[in-house]
């Protein structure tokens, strides 16, 4: 089994954090795995994405071209990724912030609205993650629960818990 | 394959970028003097370093300039610590006057390269093109660094601990030479404890480490009396050919049954190993031999197989002259190289493969 995700966003979005919440409980799942940062100059505003391999075996190149899983969050990033799918992969798309029409195999939730809804614009991220999780059965909750609880700052528990919420909204979509 | 054994076994694993499991490593291995000036894409290692070597009783300095960075280390490793900087490309050749005086007094010293893209202040995109900066003395003078190129986040962790051993054993200035793919990706680690000598116990007998009865000793690089610095240089060079016929590092990987080896360094040789994979899989009898110490080269590895090589990096060719020095014209060497942020894919591979193959 080898699970190739770009997960892509503008920056401020929690793009890199999500790939590393996957990376994390693939590790605690004792998967190899490689997280790769695309960094550029710009940080908040601008675009960003990461690269989330997961595999049961060595890992190459860390770079994808051809993704498994895309997890799109905004509209830029949309148009940018559209065709670094493989013909059969997994689109997620954050409807809040991208139009994406009728794409083939293509799943959207409102994860933006969600998370205002939670109170905290940030956690759109986890929301992502939590459908991501409820479609394909590579690392389970638990791990995912395990490494949040294991990387959320000790004293802002209420941190935890909105992130926690996030993700099971997302699973229920 | 013993990396994979490792990371199957429960033992205390770590989730951390190439940069950081290099500073890691380097404070674990007793380095207590770091010297360094921010620039991409190296900069979790300086900001690792910022926020540990002072809990862990070591001394961290951003200092003003790259230069004054690697003269910094040169006083610390005068003084028996082991001292490390570390920089990109373009602040690495800032520092090669200071890593000649290294050479010529015959500091211990680790030096970390994450390579971008050059010439120039050129972009922060991964590159390998300072190969020959780091293997042949960038700076003046006949002097050779030991270099060691970690291809996964696993080998930064474990090459940089042996590049202060080695850099102590033989006093030469080491070398890690990573790009920025290696730097900032995240993989998990085993985390071993490396035993690290205290400076007390520490043997550097030539250390300026106060003279209260003993000897002055005395650290240069300056010999001007007649035939001083012949005598000096040909000490150095036997000291090389130490290095030479008992430090050479690399890995093979299918090389009983081949018809194509491929030649491939620290990130490169991911992508290649990749290829060679998927090649195996399609029932092609292709190899890899990974250089992990760039110098000394590892001609041993290439004596015994006399094939069709492809070398492939990210430059427009400069390992590649060291495989044909290894080969001496006994093989064919064909060649693939991108560079200035290009990063040869494993679809290129392949087809450059496929081309030789039925070619």
């Amino acid at each position: 089994m080898t699970e190739r995700l770009i997960i892509a966003g503008s920056g401020g979005q929690g793009i890199m954090l999500l790939g590393k919440v996957l990376a994390e409980a693939a590790l605690l799942s004792n998967k190899f795995v490689t997280w790769l940062p695309a960094y550029g100059p710009e940080v908040r505003g601008g675009a960003a994405h990461c690269m989330v391999i997961i595999s049961d075996d060595e890992i190459g190149s860390p770079y994808i071209d051809q993704a498994d899983t895309l997890i799109i969050m905004n509209q830029l990033s949309l148009a940018k990724f559209i065709n670094r799918r493989k013909d059969n992969g997994l689109m997620i798309i954050n409807s809040s912030l991208a139009e994406s029409g009728k794409l083939a195999k293509a799943i959207t939730g409102k994860f933006t609205d969600i998370a205002i809804g939670l109170g905290n614009i940030k956690v759109a991220n986890m929301a992502a993650l939590g459908m991501y999780l409820a479609h394909k059965k590579i690392i389970s909750l638990k791990n995912i629960e395990k490494a949040m609880r294991k990387m959320a700052p000790k004293d802002k528990p209420e941190l935890l818990k909105v992130n926690l919420e996030a993700l099971k909204k997302g699973m229920e979509i | 394959m013993d990396s994979e054994k490792r990371q199957k076994e429960s033992r205390v694993k770590l989730l951390i970028t190439g940069n950081e499991a290099i500073a890691e490593s380097a404070i674990q291995a007793g380095c207590r003097f770091y010297a360094g000036y921010p620039i991409t894409p190296q900069n979790e290692l300086t900001a690792y370093m910022a926020h540990h070597m002072q809990d862990r009783g070591g001394v961290f300095i951003q200092a003003e300039a790259e230069t004054a960075a690697i003269n910094m280390v040169y006083g610390a490793s005068a003084a028996g610590a082991r001292a490390m900087t570390s920089s990109s490309s373009p602040g690495i050749s800032l520092k090669q006057e200071g890593i000649s005086y290294l050479a010529g007094a015959e500091l211990p010293s680790v030096i970390v390269n994450i390579m971008r893209g050059g010439p120039g202040l050129g972009n922060i995109a991964p590159a390998q093109s300072d190969y020959f900066q780091a293997t042949r003395s960038g700076g003046h003078g006949d002097y050779h660094c030991l270099v060691l190129a970690p291809s996964t986040v696993q080998e930064c962790y474990d090459l940089t601990a042996l590049a202060f051993e080695l850099s102590d054993k033989y006093r030469v200035p080491a070398i890690i030479l990573g790009d920025g793919m290696l730097g900032q990706m995240m993989e998990p680690i085993v985390v071993t404890k490396f035993r690290a000598p205290s400076l007390k116990q520490s043997n550097k007998p030539w250390a300026l480490t106060g003279c209260k009865d003993r000897k002055a000793n005395v650290v240069k690089s300056f010999y001007l009396k007649e035939g001083d610095l012949e005598k000096f240089n040909l000490k150095l060079q036997s000291k090389y050919q130490k290095i030479q016929r008992e430090e050479e590092r690399w890995e093979e990987l299918f090389l009983n049954d081949v018809k194509i080896v491929l030649v491939a360094y620290g990130s490169m040789a991911r992508i290649a190993k990749g290829a060679v994979k998927a090649l195996r899989e399609k029932g092609k009898k292709v190899g890899l031999i990974r250089p992990i110490s760039l110098w000394p080269f590892p001609k041993k590895a290439f004596a015994k197989i006399r094939k069709q090589y492809l070398v492939i990096e990210m430059s427009y060719g400069q390992m590649l002259e060291d495989v044909q020095l290894a080969v001496n014209g006994q093989a064919g060497i064909e060649f693939l190289g991108r560079s200035g942020g290009g990063v040869p894919s494993e679809a290129e591979i392949i087809a450059k493969v496929n081309k030789i193959y039925h070619g």
